[in-house]
């Protein structure tokens, strides 16, 4: 009788587990003085969530077997909205809710494209992207918003405020956004939706699925998210500035893809975005700690990606 | 989901005909699929529509169960007129149908492909695992007969042999409980051993009191399971009659020569 075996996404956290954990390894043994002191890791928890956020979201769709390219835009965009909404208002609340509404409402239209009007998400999402950004500098011409006035509110302390002096408040809300999407995912009724049309859209309509539902969900919950992350983005530096967002586009989607899910869809890991997040927001620093010069960075980005990518493809064409 | 919504109460629930399609039409692009079908189920009736490939046997069950939207005519269920044409809408009203292309995704779980737009979950849309996974396993070895140590609830429908598909194809249109089951072509690539058991569960369909319809080019095994044949010819009804009325022989006769000459007969 054959063992049992593994499944494959079961094999897939594990993999990524495992780099994850020889990389802190050998980021300890290359410089334990930086790696086993608190400041480093202080500011992993105040950096990375902004990009773990949007990779976690992002999964959703790439578990559609789609893509969205425009998520780094429409945070500036909504951003904008944020710092605008909040200079004319002094309303945080009224700040936030506009900025998260406008963040869908983007989402919103990248489903037009990509649901109702049948443009493929890669190409739809390349036009919204350039679209997004083209906006915001325009209506920003160029300028930033300086946000200092905002440091003094409840809702600052909530997303961006130091719990107990010393943990980032934007750490927990990575948390619990992983938590919010795992669930999600593989608990949730929307999640088993996700994954089914993924995998096979015809079936999913022949049961009953409303697969133009689905889609239109799942793009407009990543504009939520950028919107999410440009207020935890804007408000940690306490300035807004309309480049805002662009480094996040080819590290989020490193963090998905480095994390195991499949770009060609119909399966996701959300504990591996999590862990390929940490990672891909981990590297700079800890190359950079470890004594290699700023030029590494890079060529080890390009170098993970590539090992991790081949070995689950490895893996795939294993099982069939 | 309350059945009003998709019916008109015009008429009483009285009925004496489960399924009802009355003058229906279908076209995609210029193609014109089915043009002007009159067709019904009885109550505890097994139907079998046959006709030549691309004839709309597939299209015409995929209209019953909202898959597609006509372009003309009337679909009644149990004497209500149908009006909300939509897969979840056939389901709550008791259809469930097995697909030709069978509507499992390969790299789900069995459990997932059993409940696929059907989850049990509790009011906050979570989904309830364990019991989803007891009833697939119960289904999988009761009803279906699996024996297969190396397959489990777990496992991931592209590892499943052909028959095995089907089997969790009909497994899950046998859970539901449904008033009319539709099968199409369900026997295509089984051996005969798996034949034999679709075949006993399209029979045994009618001890339940239930209807179904049934689409197969194999009148070994059309015949007899079949109440009535149904006979659709390039988008029309070509021949209706009763098992009592014919013989195997001379039906597929009539097959012939309706191949040949265009004509029932
Ligand atoms: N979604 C669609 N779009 C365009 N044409 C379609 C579509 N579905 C079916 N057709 C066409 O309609 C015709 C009838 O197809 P259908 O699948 O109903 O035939 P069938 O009787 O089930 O054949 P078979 O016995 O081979 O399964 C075919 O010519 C087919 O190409
Ligand atoms: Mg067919």
């Amino acid at each position: 009788m054959l063992k049992k075996p593994m499944r494959l996404e079961h094999k897939l956290d594990l993999s990524i587990l495992i780099v994850f954990f020889s990389v802190f390894i050998l980021f300890f043994i290359a410089n334990p003085g930086v790696f086993s002191r608190f400041d480093i890791y202080y500011s992993f928890m105040s950096t990375i969530p902004f990009i773990a956020i949007l990779a976690l979201s992002v999964t959703l769709v790439v578990v559609l077997g789609m893509m969205d390219l425009s998520f780094p835009s429409v945070l500036a965009f909504s951003a904008w909205v944020f710092g605008t909404v909040f200079t004319n208002t002094g309303s945080m609340l009224l700040a936030v809710i506009c900025c998260i509404a406008v963040g869908t409402a983007c989402g919103f239209v990248n489903s037009i494209l990509v649901v109702r009007i049948g443009v493929p998400s890669l190409v739809a999402t390349i036009g919204s992207m350039f679209f997004w950004r083209g906006a915001v500098n325009m209506v920003a011409r160029g300028r930033g918003i300086s946000l200092v006035g905002a440091m003094d509110t409840f809702l600052f302390r909530a997303f961006v405020g130091r719990i107990g002096g010393v943990i980032p408040a934007q750490f927990l809300w990575m948390i619990a956004a992983a938590l919010f999407f795992g669930v999600l995912l593989k608990r949730h009724r929307f999640g088993s939706h996700l994954l089914f049309v993924g995998d096979n859209e015809q079936s999913a309509a022949m049961m009953g699925i409303n697969v133009k539902r689905v889609k239109t969900i799942a793009f407009m919950q990543v504009g939520a998210c950028a919107a999410f992350v440009g207020i935890l983005s804007t408000l940690e530096v306490t300035y807004f500035w309309p480049s805002q967002g662009q480094g996040y586009l080819m590290s989020a989607l490193a963090a998905v893809f480095v994390g195991g899910t499949s770009v060609f869809g119909g399966m996701g890991t959300i504990l591996g975005t999590f862990l390929g997040a940490l990672l891909i927001g981990s590297l700079e620093a800890g190359i950079i700690s470890s004594g290699l010069s700023g030029f590494w960075i890079q060529f080890i980005y390009g170098l993970l990606i590539m090992v991790s990518v081949s070995t689950y493809a490895t893996m795939m064409k294993k099982r069939g | 989901m309350s059945d009003s919504a998709a019916v008109t109460d015009k008429q009483t629930t009285e009925y004496d005909k489960l399924l009802e399609m009355r003058d229906v039409h279908k076209s995609f692009g210029h193609v014109n699929v089915l043009q002007g079908i009159n067709f019904h189920v009885n109550k505890c009736e097994i139907v079998a529509l046959v006709g030549d490939n691309g004839a709309g046997k597939s299209t015409l069950i995929k209209t019953i169960t909202g898959v597609h939207r006509p372009n003309k005519g009337e679909i009644y269920f149990k004497g209500k007129r149908i009006t909300i044409h939509s897969v979840a809408q056939s389901r709550a009203l008791g259809i469930e149908t097995v697909y030709q292309e069978r509507a499992l995704a390969d790299q789900q779980s069995m459990w997932r492909n059993m409940f696929a737009g059907r989850e049990i979950t509790n009011k906050l849309g979570i989904i309830n695992v364990k019991k989803e996974k007891l009833e697939t396993e119960r289904l999988l070895r009761d009803s279906m007969g699996f024996t297969s140590k190396a397959i489990t609830v777990d496992s991931q429908v592209m590892f499943l042999s052909g028959g095995e598909k089907q089997g969790v194809a009909i497994g899950r249109a046998l859970y539901f409980d449904a008033e009319l089951i539709i099968l199409d072509e369900p026997t295509m690539g089984l051996s005969l051993s798996e034949t034999k058991k679709v075949l006993d569960f399209t029979r045994s369909i009618k001890d339940h009191g239930k209807s179904a319809i049934f689409i197969s080019h194999n009148f070994y095994h059309i015949y007899p399971a079949a109440d009535r044949f149904v006979i659709l010819d390039r988008g029309k009804i070509a021949g209706d009659v009763r098992k009592s009325e014919i013989t195997q022989d001379d039906l597929v006769q009539k097959m012939e020569n309706l191949a040949r000459t265009g004509v029932f007969e």
